[in-house]
């Protein structure tokens, strides 16, 4: 049997939820795995929620469809709890990572306490402080490197540079690897 | 052997256009095809390419200046979708009919209304009958690979007609994979230089292209056009095995999984085959004995070779991702149903409609359809032709 790990990102249009899973696509196929990554939108509103789908695995990816039954989901928003069914297929002992102000016990508590890893981190604080503004996806990739043993924390940040470079000024860049720094030290566990 | 990277579907055929280094691209960018001549804009503003860009303001002045600068001896490409494809839709037939090469990917969308920019394949579908080439990819590198070999197929001088290297709008053109990019130089000469036939800017000796053509002779020129899809098709099986020769990847007008001693069998386009696939490979697992034909080819359509390959099994499925309204089943399905027929075969045969707008399909809804098949396959019968997949009744 193949090795698959599904992955699911929460985001609103404009987050980043389809950079973060490119970035982590990218990181995963550096570290030797076969990957695939693709966004769900609505209307490629910015604002409305989405989703993006990764898969990491050690064989060849032919299965095209959205993933139902995630392995680890990824809450960009945090009032997306409330609307979308961030919880929806994860499986008992899934990881769950979700950017928040809150604690994991908080968040835990909201969502009527799952039986899911369940990991907080401030990514939008971390990025105003790093970028300058509220992007979170980037952070969340470092809390997934420290929380998961899908990435490793150098191959993300160079994965982030090579994705960014070119795209964004150097100090923009620079900033992106410094949030991922962060929110790797600063992840919460419930 | 060819540099293992991740792209986007998108960038993977701006990237074969990069290396194909085109005489001219005429584009109007449309969703969810944009990123491709936007892409390839930043290669001809960067100096990586030779290509004269044509910004225009319609798809179908895109189309229009295509097919003048192809008429005019350019090798020519372009990108497009959905609405964007409908507009060039006058155009389409004159640039086959006029025999020119122009290579255009379309990132398959549904065509409205209502508006929706996501998969299905009612562009393409549509345009079936207008003397292109249609080929389509399952995934990124199929995507990558189709467009290259397109060139070759399409600008044989035993050939001369433009080709559609189609591929799913989002679900292939914005996923994120790994594929096996070819060294420039081997690209290029794989595909060689372009040799124009009878370009009109050879001046010495001017002619007209596309004059008034009317019954005494229009009904001939026709008839010409028709002898050229044989020849296509069994270029399409040629450069195939070239490319494959060259690069490690060989393509036909179809991939068979499983097919040859399968009881049950789904013949689907594009990358519903992916799925397929690994829903075929369950079912052997439990014993069941499932198959699936990915057509790559549909136009010129190699009904014969199908109709072989689906010849003895006990139940087929034919999964369309367009309705051809007032017809009662998809397109896919008549052609293969005629098929079958004209070659004698008497297999039940199930039509699917599903992931119109880019509905999704999932692994168990595959399922289902197998399942479905074990009991026409028992009784022999199709008790309604025409399904939809995965909607709300």
């Amino acid at each position: 049997m193949a090795k698959l790990t599904e992955v699911r990102w929460h985001g609103r249009g404009g987050q980043g939820a389809k950079t973060a899973g490119y970035v982590l696509a990218v990181a995963a196929a550096q570290q030797g795995w076969t990957v695939q990554a693709f966004p769900e939108y609505g209307a490629e509103r910015r604002g409305a929620p989405m989703r993006s789908y990764v898969r990491i695995s050690d064989a060849p990816i032919r299965l095209r469809s959205g993933i139902d039954n995630p392995d680890i989901v990824i809450v960009l928003d945090p009032s997306l709890i409330a609307t979308e069914s961030v919880l929806s297929g994860l499986p008992d002992g899934g990881l769950l990572i979700i950017n928040t102000d809150q604690s994991p016990q908080e968040v835990a508590e909201s969502l009527g306490n799952p039986n899911v890893k369940l990991y907080t981190v401030n990514a939008s604080a971390i990025s105003v402080d790093t970028i300058g503004r509220d992007i979170p996806n980037t952070p969340m990739l470092g809390a997934l490197a420290k929380v998961s043993d899908l990435l490793e924390l150098d191959i993300t940040l160079k994965a982030v540079e090579e994705q960014l470079s070119g795209r964004l000024p150097a100090p923009v860049v620079e900033g992106n690897k410094e949030a991922i720094r962060r929110a790797y030290e600063e992840v919460q566990v419930a | 052997m060819g540099i293992l990277q991740p792209l986007e579907g998108n960038m993977a055929v701006a990237e074969a256009m990069r290396q194909i280094n085109p005489d001219v691209v005429a584009a109007y960018p449309i969703t969810p095809s944009t990123e491709i001549v936007q892409t390839f804009a930043t290669f001809v503003a960067d100096g990586k390419v030779d290509t004269n860009y044509v910004a225009v303001e319609s798809e179908h002045s895109a189309m229009s200046a295509c097919t003048a600068a192809a008429a005019a001896g350019g090798r020519v490409m372009n990108a497009t979708s959905a609405n964007g494809l409908a507009l060039m839709w006058e155009i389409l037939y004159i640039t086959a009919s006029l025999r020119l090469p122009v290579m255009l990917t379309v990132v398959n969308r549904a065509l409205s209304g209502n508006i929706n920019i996501h998969c299905d394949h009612s562009d393409t579908m549509g345009a079936r009958d207008a003397g292109w080439i249609q080929l389509y990819a399952e995934n990124v590198q199929e995507s990558y690979d189709n467009l290259i070999q397109a060139v070759a197929i399409g600008e044989r001088m035993d050939v001369r007609l433009p080709v559609m290297s189609c591929l799913d709008g989002f679900l292939v053109s914005h996923s994120y994979e790994l594929l096996e990019v070819e060294d420039d130089d081997a690209v290029r000469e794989w595909v060689g230089p372009y040799k124009p036939n009878r370009p009109l800017l050879d001046i010495e000796n001017p002619y007209t292209v596309g004059p008034l053509d009317l019954y005494d002779f229009y009904m001939e020129h026709k008839r010409s056009q028709w002898e050229a899809y044989p020849t296509a098709m069994q270029a399409v099986i040629e450069e195939g095995k070239r490319f494959g020769d060259a690069f490690g990847r060989h393509y036909g007008l179809m991939e068979t999984v499983e097919l040859d001693d399968a009881d049950i069998a789904i013949v689907a386009l594009g990358s519903a085959a992916g799925t397929a696939k690994d829903v075929v490979e369950q079912l052997r697992d439990q014993g069941v004995k499932a198959g699936l034909l990915k057509l790559r080819c549909f136009r010129p359509f190699p009904g014969e070779q199908i109709a072989a390959a689906l010849a003895g099994r006990k139940a087929v499925c034919v999964m369309d991702r367009a309705a051809s309204f007032g017809a009662g089943t998809g397109p896919l399905y008549h052609e293969i149903a005629a098929a079958m027929y004209g070659a004698g075969h008497a297999v039940p045969i199930q039509n699917i409609i599903y992931g119109l707008g880019g509905r999704m399909l999932r692994p168990e809804e595959i399922e289902t359809v197998f399942r479905d098949l074990v009991q026409i396959a028992e009784s022999g019968k199709v008790t309604e032709t025409c399904k939809w997949l995965g909607v709300r009744e």
